[in-house]
């Protein structure tokens, strides 16, 4: 569904992604890792557009996105900090991103009333706690019924409840067989949200299969000790580079 | 994209600036029309103050605005609407505030104790430096990925623009004072919007001799049709290029 091709992107001198080649289908629910720094975000943009590499391809449901913009319609993106122009009540920014969508008709607002932002439509968004910013930010992702949601550290900053209600509504998602791409370092989420594991380590895919088979590898039962393994190993695998660089 | 805009819009109208803008504008007025009955004289001092301010506040506004906005028009950018009208959008929001504080500022006072065609110039010169010195700030913004960056260089065009620049073309007549400069000085003009806007208005108000043999060059050229024409496309041509330049580079950008 999509299909990141041989991707480069340098930032000045530092190279972030290194011919990055990834395929997400749908149906499937992935948990994107890595450590701070190791592109997770960047790939995450350049799927959305936001960031547009030195070279590659990204295919969205078959259509290169160079110069496209219409396919975003069928993705729902929720950002790690989701700040809104000030003076714009709830209501106001919920009709525009509607209005951005004429052929939209129908939404989806469940989340909108589970979080009870029904009630606070009036509300200008400069008067909103992060935690309410980020419920916002959530309701919106789900709001047109997209095939690909995007969710970039999705229960930050959510109270316990909001957290449940979010989880819930993933979960739903999933069932419905779209596709779901979750970062996050709250691996217990991961392995409750997620059913595919994408391990990125320094601009490279140095893990991707699925949850089972990345218990097998590891030998470990437990999701989180499996990643805390996977970093090793990465860390390792570094450390040889760096050895044979010097010889 | 007007979908955009009239939300821009509807946020950057309820920020506390534009009404402190606008209220500030119009004391402005306000006090200057108390001080002189004579309406070249108001139109004068009105010019003096709008020539400094006006860039100043445009640019500090506009760049600001940009930053302060810069995970909103992120998030658009994740929505299916062109990169073009984002940043149409953005800029345009700034503009039409901008102008509208100018307008209502100043045209206010001048309803209620009469104005003439010079005035009314006037205004147009106050928004089409607002256009230029938006499109600068933007400019600075989209090439710089700091804020305090940004706000700097923006500072600097209008300091550039309204004190050095003067000072450059100064020292230039005043050290080659021995050539004929006039038509040297005619095209430096036309390299700094603010000089281009004091002119074309001075030349309206009929006031040039007061500026010597330079002036009456001046009034020659810029009196003519022919000169408020070439004088006015620069003006465009200053409001154009900044923006373009702006535009291409965010099209092009990462966020």
């Amino acid at each position: 569904m999509i299909s990141v091709q041989q991707i480069h992107k340098k930032f000045g001198k530092l190279e972030v992604l290194k011919d990055f080649n990834l395929e997400f289908e749908a149906g499937n629910s992935y948990a994107l890792m890595g450590p701070n720094g190791s592109g997770k975000t960047t790939l995450i943009k350049i799927i959305l557009g936001m960031v547009i590499p030195n070279s590659g391809d990204v295919l969205v449901q078959g259509e290169a996105i160079k110069g496209n913009y219409a396919y975003r319609s069928k993705i729902g993106y929720m950002p790690q900090i989701g700040r809104y122009p000030e003076n714009i009540k709830i209501g106001q920014l919920f009709s525009m991103m509607q209005d951005i969508r004429p052929e939209i008709k129908s939404y989806d607002m469940e989340l909108v009333n589970d979080f009870g932002l029904n009630e606070m439509l009036d509300k200008p968004m400069h008067t909103l706690s992060g935690g309410t910013r980020q419920k916002v930010s959530a309701a919106l992702a789900f709001m047109f019924q997209p095939d690909i949601l995007i969710l970039d550290e999705p229960t930050a900053g959510l109270d316990p409840i909001a957290v449940e209600l979010l989880k819930t509504k993933i979960k739903k998602e999933r069932e419905k067989g779209k596709l779901i791409i979750i970062t996050s370092h709250i691996l217990s989420e991961l392995e409750e949200l997620t059913n595919h594991a994408i391990y990125i380590f320094e601009g490279d895919v140095f893990f991707n299969d699925t949850v089972e088979s990345l218990k097998e590898i590891t030998g470990e039962n437990r999701f989180s000790t499996a990643i805390a393994r996977l970093m090793e190993w990465s860390l390792k695998k570094n450390t040889i580079k760096t050895e044979l660089s010097h010889v | 994209m007007f979908k955009l805009l009239k939300y821009s819009l509807l946020d950057i109208v309820k920020s506390r600036f534009a009404l402190l803008y606008t209220v500030f504008l119009i004391l402005v007025a306000i006090s200057i029309y108390q001080v002189s009955e004579d309406m070249s004289k108001v139109s004068l001092s009105l010019l003096n103050i709008m020539l400094m301010m006006v860039p100043l506040i445009a640019a500090i506004f506009a760049t600001t605005h940009f930053f302060n906005n810069l995970e909103f028009t992120e998030l658009m950018l994740a929505q299916p609407v062109k990169r073009r009208d984002v940043f149409l959008s953005q800029i345009l929001a700034v503009i039409v505030v901008l102008s509208l504080a100018i307008i209502i500022g100043f045209g206010v006072p001048m309803i209620l104790w009469g104005a003439d065609v010079t005035v009314l110039t006037l205004l147009g010169i106050g928004i089409g430096l607002s256009i230029i010195f938006a499109g600068l700030a933007f400019m600075a913004s989209v090439l710089t990925r700091d804020k305090a960056k940004a706000i700097g260089i923006s500072l600097s065009f209008w300091i550039y623009f309204s004190l050095v620049y003067d000072g450059f073309v100064l020292y230039l007549i005043y050290s080659l004072s021995d050539y004929p400069l006039e038509k040297t000085t005619l095209g430096l003009v036309f390299f700094n919007p603010v000089d281009l806007g004091r002119i074309i208005m001075l030349m309206q108000l009929d006031i040039s001799a007061l500026m010597g043999y330079t002036g009456a060059f001046f009034q020659q050229f810029f009196g003519s049709a022919k000169g408020i024409l070439l004088s006015s496309a620069m003006m465009l041509i200053w409001m154009l290029w900044p923006m373009g330049v702006a535009m291409r580079v965010f099209r092009k950008k990462d966020f």
